[in-house]
C-alpha cells in the first residue's frame, strides 16, 4: 500500500482518529477550518484556550492531540502551554477560585483573605479540595481594583471581601454545586 | 460628484435617528443600570433582574431599562440612574434588591426620589435644577468669579437655594471650539442647555429669562457641542465626575456598549467617515501631530511619529495592533474602555489601519477579561454586518478587518515584541530592538502597536481637531489621561483629567483623600515599572516628564494611594516579587537580578538586613536597569530605587532599629494585650488559630509570644482596642 502523500505517517488515518477522539467537536472544527491558511500555526494559543475552556485543563494527551492535528512539534506546544500562567496542566475542581494578589488588593489586605481561604479549604495555591469542588489559584489583578480585595470564582468577581465573609461565600458555591449536581 | 462614504454615513445616521426617536417617544422614563465586570461584581445583575420584574409587574410600557457600561465609580457600585421627563437625572449608589423596590415605588411611580441613597448626596432635599459653571481650570477663565456672583444674585432675588443648585465643573472642553474669545460655559440641567457667558449682564439674562421666566435664553446658547456634554448632562452633579475632563471615557456609563445605534448617536463613526471621504492619511497623522498625542501605554511615544514610521515602509503588508494586555496589577482603565465603549476603540483602530495602510489588525486582550473580549467580539461582528468593517468599508472601496487574539496570563506579553511573538503563537519572549515593530513586526511586516486608551482618543481628536486636543494638555503632551485610582483612597475608580493636573487634585479633590482619616504617605504610579511620589511632592503636575524626573513613570495609568499604614520596603518587595515572577527568563540580568533584589528585600523585611545591603540593592538595581533585554527588566528596579530615594529612613529603621514604622512586616512586630483595657471577653482566644492566648473569662488575657504566629486575628476582632501591635 502506498502512503498518502499528504499524510505525516503511514498509519496517519488511524492515529488521527485517536487524536480527534481526545478533543471536543468545536475545537476540531476550529482546527479544520484554519488548516492550510497562512500563519495558521499562530492559532495555537487560541486552540489551547478552547481546549481548556472545555476540559478545564490541558493534559498530556490533549497537548499531543493538538500538536499532531495542527502539525506543530509537541515540544513547541508544551513550551507554549507551560510559558503562560493561564494554562493549567493539572485537572481542577468545579470552581476555580482566583485570589487577586495585585497591588490594589495587596494593600487592602488580600493576603488575609487568601489565608482564610486556605484555612477554610485546607489547601494551598495550586491545589484542589478533596471533594473536587474548589481549586485555589492566585492571579495578578482582575481589573476591578476599585473593589479590592477581590476574589474571582469562575467568571464571577467578589469584592470587597473581608476574611469573615469567606465562609459564607464558599457556602453559597457549595449550595450551587449541590443544586447543579442534583439536576444531573 | 458622487460621495458614497458621505451618503453611507448619512443613511446610517438617519436610520439611527429614527430608531432612537421612536424608542424615546415610546419610553418617557429611563432607568439605567451599569453592566461591566466591576458592576457585575457589585451585584448589578441582580438589580437589573429585580427592575425587570418590577417593570413587568407594573404593566407599564413607558419605562426603558437601559444597560450602560461603567462610569468608573467603583466604590459606589452598583449605580442605578433614573431619568424622569423634565427632571434632573438621579443616580443611586450601592443599590440592592430592596432598594430597587423603594426606588421603583417612591421615585419611578411616585415621583419622589429616595434622597438618602442618592450618589454622593450629602443631606437635605435634592435640587430641582442645576447650573454648572465651568471653572476654567485650564484656561484660567472667570468661571469661579461669575459663579459666586450668580449665587449672590440668586440670594438677592430670594430664589430658594434649595431648588436651584449652583455647581462647578472643571472644564467642558468647549473653549475655542466655535465662537472666539474667552468665555465661561454654563450647563443648565435638566434642560440640557449650554450657555456661553462673558459677563454679568449675561448672568442677569439667565436668571430672569431661564430660571425665573422658564425660557431658554437663545441669544446666549453656545454654538459649541463639547465632547462630554452627554456625560455631564447625566453625571454633572457628582463632584467625582464633574471635576474630570472626559474624552477617552466620554461614553462610559452613557451608551449601551452593545448598541451600535447609541454609539452612532454620539457621533460615532463620523470621524471614520470623514477620514474615508478625505482619503488623506497625511491629514490624519497631521492632526495627531498637532494634538501632541503620546502613547498611553506607558512610554509616551508620539503616536503621529509611530504611524509615520510604519507608513513610510516599502513593504505594503502592514498590521495594526491594539495592546489590551493591561498587565499593571492595579490598573483597569483599558478593561473599562473595552467593556464600556467598545465601538470607539474599534473606530480608532480602523482609522489607524487606514492611516498606516494596513490590511488587517488585531486586538490582543488578556484572557482574564472575558467580558471585554465578548464585547469587542460583539462590536466586530456588528460592524461587519453594517459595512463598517471587512470589505468596502462605508462604500469607500477600502478593505480592512480586525481579529481578536487572547493573552494567556503573561505580564511580559504587554511588551510589544513579546506581544507580537504571542500573536504568532509562540512563547511571549521579547527580542532586541531595533528593528522596531514599525520596521519589522508581526510576521516580519511593519506593525504599529498602540494602547487601548491611545485608540480611544483618535476619533475625538479627528472630530474636534488636533489643536483642540492639544489645548487640553500641556506644552509637551496634549489631551487627558485616565487613571485607575485605587488603594487607600476614599473614592476608588476611573479618573480622567487633563495632563498637567496636579496629583493632589486627583487624589484629594476627586479621590476624596485617604481612607480612615490616615495620612497620605505616597502615590504609586506606573505599576511594577514605576515608582513612588512622596506626599511632600503631591502638588506636582501629572505628565510624562515631571513624573520621570521624580523617579517614577506615567505608566499606563495605575495610581495606588498609600497611607502611613503601608510599609515602603514591603511594597517595594511586592513589586520586585511581581517582576521576578513575571520575568520571562530569557536574559540573565533580569532573571537573576530580580531574584537577588527580592532576596535582599526579603532579608530586610525579616529584620536580618545589614547596612551594606542598601549599597548592594542600589548597585544591582542599576545593573539590571542598564543591561536587561527589554523594558520589564529595565524598569523592574524602579520601585526599589524610588523607595530608596524617598524613603531611605524606613529602610534604615528596618535594618538598624529592627523596626517597621508602618507595623506591617510580620517579623518585626508582635502583639500584646493591654491588661488595662482587656475585659476578658475571650473573643481573641476563640479566634486565635494556634490557641496561644490564655486567660479566664472576665480576666485579662495574655499572648504566648513564643507560639504566636502573628496573624493579627486578635487585633482585628478585639472590640475594646485592647490588643496592641508593637
Ligand atoms: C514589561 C512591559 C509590559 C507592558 N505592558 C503593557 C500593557 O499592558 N499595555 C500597553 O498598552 N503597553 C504595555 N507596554 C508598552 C508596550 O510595549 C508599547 O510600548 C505600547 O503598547 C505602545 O502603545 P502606545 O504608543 O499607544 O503607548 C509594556 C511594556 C513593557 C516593557
Ligand atoms: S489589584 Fe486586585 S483587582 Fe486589581
Amino acid at each position: 500500500m502506498t502512503a498518502c502523500p499528504h499524510c505525516p505517517t503511514d498509519n496517519w488515518p488511524e492515529l488521527e482518529r485517536g487524536y480527534r477522539a481526545m478533543l471536543p467537536e468545536d475545537v476540531l472544527a476550529f482546527i479544520d477550518a484554519h488548516r492550510g491558511e497562512p500563519h495558521s500555526e499562530s492559532l495555537l494559543i487560541a486552540t489551547l484556550h478552547m481546549v481548556q475552556d472545555h476540559l478545564g485543563h490541558l493534559g498530556p494527551g490533549h497537548l499531543e492531540a493538538v500538536a499532531q492535528l495542527m502539525q506543530i512539534p509537541l515540544a513547541k506546544v508544551t513550551g507554549v502551554a507551560t510559558f503562560y500562567h493561564y494554562f493549567r496542566l493539572q485537572p481542577r475542581g468545579r470552581y476555580l477560585i482566583n485570589v487577586c494578589l495585585g497591588t490594589a488588593c495587596y494593600v487592602k489586605g488580600a493576603e488575609k483573605v487568601a489565608q482564610k481561604l486556605m484555612d477554610e479549604l485546607g489547601i494551598h495555591f495550586g491545589e484542589t479540595s478533596k471533594d473536587g469542588i474548589f481549586s485555589l489559584e492566585s492571579t495578578r489583578c482582575v481589573g476591578t481594583c476599585g473593589l479590592a480585595p477581590v476574589v474571582m470564582i469562575g467568571e464571577e468577581v467578589h469584592g470587597p471581601l473581608t476574611p469573615g465573609q469567606v465562609p459564607a461565600l464558599l457556602e453559597s458555591y457549595l449550595a450551587r454545586a449541590a443544586e447543579e449536581m442534583a439536576k444531573v | 460628484m458622487p460621495q458614497p462614504v458621505h451618503d453611507f454615513y448619512q443613511a446610517m445616521a438617519d436610520r439611527v435617528g429614527r430608531t432612537l426617536a421612536a424608542r424615546d417617544a415610546e419610553h418617557q422614563i429611563v432607568v439605567q443600570v451599569g453592566s461591566a465586570t466591576c458592576e457585575h461584581a457589585a451585584g448589578s445583575q441582580a438589580v437589573a433582574d429585580e427592575l425587570v420584574r418590577h417593570i413587568r409587574a407594573s404593566g407599564r410600557k413607558d419605562i426603558l431599562l437601559h444597560r450602560t457600561g461603567c462610569t468608573g465609580r467603583c466604590s459606589r457600585e452598583p449605580i442605578l440612574g433614573v431619568r424622569l421627563p423634565g427632571r434632573l437625572p438621579v443616580k443611586y449608589e450601592r443599590v440592592n434588591r430592596d432598594l430597587v423596590h423603594r426606588i421603583f415605588t417612591e421615585h419611578i411611580q411616585g415621583g419622589i426620589p429616595v434622597a438618602q441613597h442618592v450618589l454622593d448626596h450629602e443631606a437635605g432635599p435634592l435640587p430641582e435644577r442645576e447650573l454648572l459653571f465651568c471653572e476654567g481650570s485650564r484656561c484660567h477663565g472667570s468661571g469661579p468669579g461669575l459663579r459666586e456672583r450668580f449665587a449672590a444674585m440668586l440670594a438677592a432675588r430670594g430664589v430658594s437655594r434649595g431648588s436651584v443648585r449652583i455647581g462647578a465643573a472643571s472644564c467642558f472642553g468647549a473653549c475655542g471650539l466655535a465662537s472666539g474669545g474667552p468665555a465661561t460655559y454654563v450647563l443648565a440641567r435638566p434642560e440640557k442647555v449650554l450657555y456661553r457667558v462673558t459677563g454679568e449682564e449675561d448672568l442677569t439674562a439667565i436668571l430672569d429669562g431661564h430660571l425665573i421666566g422658564g425660557q431658554v435664553v437663545e441669544r446666549l446658547r453656545a454654538q459649541e457641542e463639547p465632547i462630554a456634554l452627554a456625560f455631564m448632562e447625566r453625571y454633572g452633579d457628582v463632584a467625582f465626575f464633574n471635576r474630570q475632563s472626559r474624552v477617552a471615557l466620554r461614553n462610559a456609563g452613557v451608551v449601551d456598549p452593545e448598541s451600535l445605534d447609541e454609539y452612532v448617536d454620539m457621533d460615532g463613526f463620523k470621524a471614520l467617515a470623514d477620514v474615508l471621504e478625505r482619503r488623506d492619511p497625511d491629514w490624519v497623522i497631521g492632526e495627531l501631530a498637532k494634538a501632541r498625542l503620546r502613547g498611553r501605554g506607558g512610554g509616551g511615544y508620539s503616536t503621529a511619529a509611530k504611524w509615520t514610521l510604519a507608513r513610510r515602509q516599502a513593504d505594503a503588508t502592514r498590521f495594526i495592533i491594539c495592546n489590551g494586555d493591561e498587565g499593571d496589577p492595579g490598573a483597569f482603565m483599558d478593561r473599562s474602555m473595552l467593556e464600556s465603549d467598545p465601538f470607539n476603540i474599534v473606530e480608532g483602530m480602523i482609522i489607524g489601519g487606514f492611516a498606516i495602510g494596513a490590511q488587517k489588525g488585531f486586538f490582543y486582550i488578556r484572557a482574564e477579561y472575558p467580558l471585554a473580549i465578548r464585547r469587542i467580539q460583539q462590536a466586530l461582528d456588528t460592524c461587519r454586518a453594517h459595512g463598517l468593517l471587512g470589505r468596502n468599508i462605508m462604500d469607500s472601496g477600502w478593505d480592512f478587518d480586525l481579529e481578536i487574539r487572547l493573552g494567556a496570563g503573561a505580564f511580559v506579553c504587554g511588551e510589544e515584541t513579546a506581544l507580537i511573538r504571542s500573536i504568532e503563537g509562540e512563547r511571549g519572549q521579547p527580542r532586541v530592538r531595533p528593528p522596531y515593530p514599525t520596521d519589522r513586526g508581526l510576521w516580519g511586516h511593519p506593525t504599529v502597536i498602540n494602547n487601548v486608551e491611545t485608540f480611544a482618543n483618535i476619533s475625538a481628536i479627528l472630530r474636534y481637531s488636533g489643536d483642540w486636543y492639544a489645548r487640553l494638555g500641556t506644552e509637551k503632551s496634549g489631551g487627558t489621561k485616565v487613571f485607575a485610582l485605587a488603594g487607600k483612597v476614599r473614592h476608588t475608580g476611573l479618573v480622567e483629567v487633563p495632563l498637567g493636573t496636579p496629583l493632589a487634585r486627583v487624589v484629594n479633590d476627586i479621590g476624596g483623600g485617604v481612607t480612615g482619616g490616615r495620612q497620605l504617605k505616597a502615590i504609586q504610579t506606573g505599576g511594577p515599572a514605576g515608582g513612588f511620589i512622596p506626599a511632600s511632592m503631591q502638588n506636582m503636575e501629572v505628565d510624562f516628564e515631571p513624573l520621570q524626573k521624580a523617579g517614577s513613570i506615567m505608566g499606563s495609568g495605575g495610581m495606588i494611594v498609600l497611607s502611613e499604614d503601608d510599609c515602603m520596603v514591603d511594597i517595594a518587595k511586592f513589586y520586585i516579587a511581581f517582576s521576578q515572577d513575571e520575568s520571562c527568563g530569557k536574559c540573565t540580568p533580569c532573571r537573576e537580578g530580580t531574584t537577588r533584589l527580592l532576596e535582599i528585600l526579603e532579608r530586610i523585611t525579616q529584620g536580618k538586613g545589614e547596612l551594606s545591603d542598601l549599597d548592594k540593592l542600589e548597585r544591582l538595581a542599576r545593573l539590571c536597569q542598564r543591561t536587561s533585554l527589554c523594558g520589564l527588566g529595565r524598569a523592574a528596579p524602579n520601585p526599589v530605587l524610588s523607595s530608596l530615594k524617598h524613603f531611605r529612613g524606613e529602610f534604615l529603621a528596618h535594618i538598624v532599629d529592627r523596626h517597621c514604622p508602618a507595623k506591617k512586616c510580620v517579623a518585626l512586630i508582635h502583639y500584646e494585650i493591654n491588661p488595662e483595657k482587656c475585659v476578658g471577653c475571650t473573643i481573641c482566644a476563640r479566634n486565635c488559630p494556634v490557641a496561644c492566648i490564655a486567660g479566664a473569662r472576665k480576666e485579662a488575657h495574655v499572648i504566648d509570644q513564643a507560639a504566636c504566629v502573628k496573624c493579627g486575628n486578635c487585633f482585628d476582632v478585639c472590640k475594646f482596642a485592647a490588643v496592641d501591635r508593637v
